[in-house]
This record gives C-alpha cells, sequence and structure tokens, in this order.
C-alpha cells in the first residue's frame, strides 16, 4: 500500500504542480462555458469531481479484465454512465443550477480530464490511489475555475455568487461592468495569466522552447 | 494480471456484462428520480404562473406555491384557431407533448414560422387568475420561441383587456449566460410591465428596440446589449404568438370582452 508522501502527491500535486487545467491544459471547454457565474462553476465543480473520482475508482476496480482493444468504449461507458446519474440528480435536486447548466454537465463526458486521467492513471494504478488521484484532479480543476469564475462573474457582472460587490451603473451604481468579461474568450485570458503566474512561482513547468 | 483479455469471448463478456450493470444502474436512477423531476417542473410552472401573475413574489416553499396555484388560478384549453374554450380537461393535456403530435400541432413552413418553432399546436394551455376577492384579473399564455441558440419558454400575464400587460417571465432558456441569459433578469423582463401589447389599431406594436433608444413609453423595450439575436428572438416570439398563428384569435375575443362576461 502507498505511503503516506505518495498520497499527499497523488491528492495534491494536481492542484499546482500538475493541474490538469495549467499543465496539462486538459478540459478547457467547460472552464469558459460556466465560469460567468460563480454558482453555477461550483456545481459543476461538485459534478465533475463525482463523476472523475468515481470514474477513476470504477475504472480501476475493473483494470485487469478490460481488453485492450475495447478499453476506450468500457471508460466511455463508465462515464457516460456516472455523467447521467449526476445529471438525473440535479434534475431531482437542484432543480434551479441544472436548468443554468442545461447541457454542459452532460458534456462532462467529453472532457479531457476524465478521459486523460482513466488511461493515463486509473488504469495502472490501484483502487484506492486512483480514487485520489480522481479527487486531486478534480481540485486541480475546480481550483481554476472558481479562480476564472471569481473574476468574470466580479468584473462583468460586479457580484460574488450573485451578492452586489460592485453596484453596476445600470442599477444607479458607479461600476461599468466590462462586458468581455462575459464573453467566452475571456476565460482563455484568464487562464493564460493563471498560467503564467503559475510558471512564474514553479519555472519548472515552462516548456523549452 | 489475468492471463488473456483480449480473446474474442473474454472481451464480449467484459462488454456485455459491463453495459448491463450500467444499464440497470442508470435506468434505476432514472425511473427513481422520475417523480421528483416532474415534481420540479411543475412546480416550476406554476410559481412562474403566479409570478407572472402577481400573485407570488419573491421566494415561496412548495406548499405555499401549490395552495396558492389551486386557489387563484384555473387552467382552460383554448383552440388556438378560433379562440374559444375547449371541454378537454387540463389534466389530461400535455402540451409539450401535443408539439410532436401529428393530430395537435401541424407542420409551419418557414414563411409563417417567424419564431422557429417549426410545429404549430392546435391546442394551448392558458390560466385564468383570479384574486382575493375571486374577481379574474389576468390571463397568463405560455409563448416560446428560438434565440440565439435554445428554445425560450415564457410566461406572460396579461390584464383581462388581453392588451396590458402584467408582467412577464422566461422560466426555460438555454442563452449565453450573462448575456442572452440577461431575459431571466428580473430588471430587464420588468421592463415589459405595464406595456401595451397592440396600438389602437389593434396592430402588434411591442418592439424591443436597440438598448437605450426606448421612446415610446407604452410599447418599446430596451433590447439587451450583447445579446441582439437573443431579442430578436424575443421580438419574433411576440410576433408570432399575439399574431394569427398563435392567441391572436383569442386575444381578439378578449379585447370584446369575453372574459369579462364570463
Amino acid at each position: 500500500m502507498a505511503n503516506a508522501k505518495e498520497i499527499k502527491t497523488v491528492l495534491f500535486g494536481p492542484i499546482f504542480a500538475n493541474n490538469p487545467i495549467a499543465l496539462q491544459v486538459l478540459g478547457v471547454c467547460s472552464a469558459l462555458a460556466v465560469t460567468t457565474q460563480m454558482a453555477t462553476a461550483l456545481v459543476m465543480c461538485f459534478a465533475l469531481t463525482f463523476v472523475l473520482t468515481l470514474s477513476n475508482f470504477f475504472i480501476s476496480v475493473i483494470r485487469n479484465h478490460i481488453p485492450s482493444s475495447v478499453r476506450i468504449i468500457v471508460q466511455m461507458t463508465i462515464i457516460a454512465s456516472l455523467v447521467i446519474i449526476v445529471d438525473q440528480l440535479l434534475k431531482a435536486y437542484a432543480y434551479d443550477v441544472s436548468k443554468e447548466l442545461s447541457v454542459f454537465v452532460g458534456l462532462i463526458i467529453t472532457n479531457c480530464i476524465v478521459m486523460g486521467r482513466a488511461e493515463a492513471y486509473a488504469m495502472k494504478s490501484s483502487p484506492g490511489m486512483s480514487l485520489l488521484d480522481g479527487l486531486g484532479n478534480a481540485l486541480g480543476y475546480s481550483l481554476v475555475l472558481m479562480v476564472v469564475a471569481f473574476i468574470r462573474e466580479l468584473g462583468g457582472s460586479g457580484s460574488v455568487f450573485g451578492v452586489e460587490i460592485m453596484p453596476l451603473v445600470s442599477e444607479g451604481g458607479w461600476y461599468q461592468p466590462m462586458g468581455m468579461l462575459l464573453l467566452a474568450p475571456s476565460a482563455f485570458i484568464i487562464i493564460a495569466f493563471f498560467i503564467w503566474v503559475l510558471r512564474t512561482f514553479r519555472p519548472e513547468q515552462v516548456e523549452q522552447a | 494480471m489475468s492471463s488473456n483479455n483480449d480473446t474474442i469471448s473474454k472481451t464480449l463478456i467484459v462488454v456485455i456484462s459491463l453495459c448491463l450493470v450500467c444499464a440497470f444502474i442508470v435506468s434505476t436512477a432514472a425511473v427513481q428520480l422520475r417523480p421528483v423531476q416532474e415534481a420540479n417542473q411543475l412546480l416550476d410552472a406554476q410559481t412562474n404562473i403566479l409570478r407572472s401573475a402577481k400573485i407570488l413574489e419573491g421566494a415561496a416553499t412548495p406548499a405555499k406555491v401549490r395552495e396558492l396555484f389551486a386557489k387563484h388560478v384555473e387552467e382552460r384549453i383554448i383552440d388556438l384557431a378560433t379562440g374559444e374554450f375547449t371541454d378537454k380537461d387540463p389534466a389530461q393535456f400535455d402540451y409539450r407533448s401535443s408539439w410532436r403530435d401529428n393530430e395537435l400541432s401541424t407542420q409551419l413552413n418557414k414563411k409563417d414560422d417567424v419564431a422557429s418553432i417549426r410545429r404549430k399546436p392546435h391546442y394551448a394551455p392558458v390560466y385564468l387568475v383570479t384574486n382575493a376577492e375571486d374577481e379574474l384579473i389576468s390571463v397568463v399564455l405560455p409563448i416560446h420561441g428560438y434565440g440565439l441558440w435554445s428554445t425560450m419558454h415564457a410566461f406572460i400575464a396579461l390584464e383581462t383587456d388581453g392588451n396590458t400587460i402584467i408582467a412577464m417571465n422566461y422560466y426555460e432558456q438555454g442563452e449565453t449566460p450573462g448575456l442572452g441569459g440577461e431575459i431571466e433578469n428580473p430588471r430587464w423582463i420588468g421592463q415589459f410591465e405595464e406595456k401595451k401589447l397592440f396600438d389602437e389599431q389593434g396592430n402588434l406594436a411591442l418592439n424591443i428596440v436597440r438598448p437605450g433608444n426606448a421612446s415610446d413609453p407604452n410599447h418599446h423595450i430596451d433590447g439587451l446589449s450583447g445579446a441582439t439575436l437573443t431579442a430578436n428572438g424575443v421580438q419574433n416570439t411576440f410576433t408570432f404568438w399575439m399574431g394569427e398563428q398563435g392567441f391572436g384569435p383569442f386575444l381578439s375575443k378578449v379585447h370584446q370582452g369575453a372574459l369579462n362576461n364570463g
């Protein structure tokens, strides 16, 4: 069984040292789509955490029985089933948020992080470590999503989690919102800044030109 | 590692058993959760009808919503072509699935399909809302139309003159959050309150104009900046549903006072 140090690396490594969005640049599509509001971004993070943790776990459990010729489709079946369950649960217990997230929960199926971790880690590692790896990567993803959503919601709508921080001009306040931040391309720019800051502190992540 | 995973029989066994297990789990989840989901949808629709008619403001518990709805709202099914009430039982009538039913809806040709909804229903529910004194105060109409990339569903509550808007409420849409999605924002949708649908000649006059250009206090609505196509979709929704294809015949009966004499 893995020692404490290894557990720590697997669980917390993906947050800064090996962040799936910042270093591997995976899963960017949903990072653009659901980050205009922090509340929806948070629910998306929970949904992805659920799917990624459990898909890694289940794939690892049956990894010794997966025929390599059909392994991708086997992984997809497990991931897709989990995503449908999350979608159904949201529709039942968080109806309002599920309306806002609409198709993006379904699109977790195509999130490269989930497939990437299944193929790169869960196929080779024990169920317990795969579960931690899934959780760690989901935390790394969630961190980036929440940072991007914070900047976009604060700058674009003057609020945080829907609570008004800077009163907008349109409501008689003083803040003229930056509409650009609400458009998808702004997330690219924010993620790029995130990567820049991260690599300034961790120069080992910079690729050789 | 087990001996050989890549034989045909092993592959088939793994794939088939995995599919069976997944199918079982997914369908169990779907079936188990369906009653809760349907209750959510119904509650959501009822909340929005009550909000549109201003019977309900702010948040309310599910029990309160059901109580208010039972007390204040009567659902009737109308024949859209004639504008007459029918005897259909609203409880047995599923409006959304009637759009796919050949008996209950017809294909629209491109020219008539202003709101890009593809099929025109023959029957539609309307909601008659009474106040605490049991007087009819409003009729709520369901409308829908295509925006930038989603069908947007709304309830619009009219006064009994069939012209003055009490309030309007988008309850289901998939427009860009923060841009087109702002059609759900109370500040924007609040502009519809007190507006008139028609001018004195009875033509549809409600108009969503470029942001900041609203000049006619009775008919003009400021558009949404950054969401021109969504706003066009809202305008098209009105054009269709308040016209002859939609609630036009019903509304002209209402203009003649159909609601006031029972």
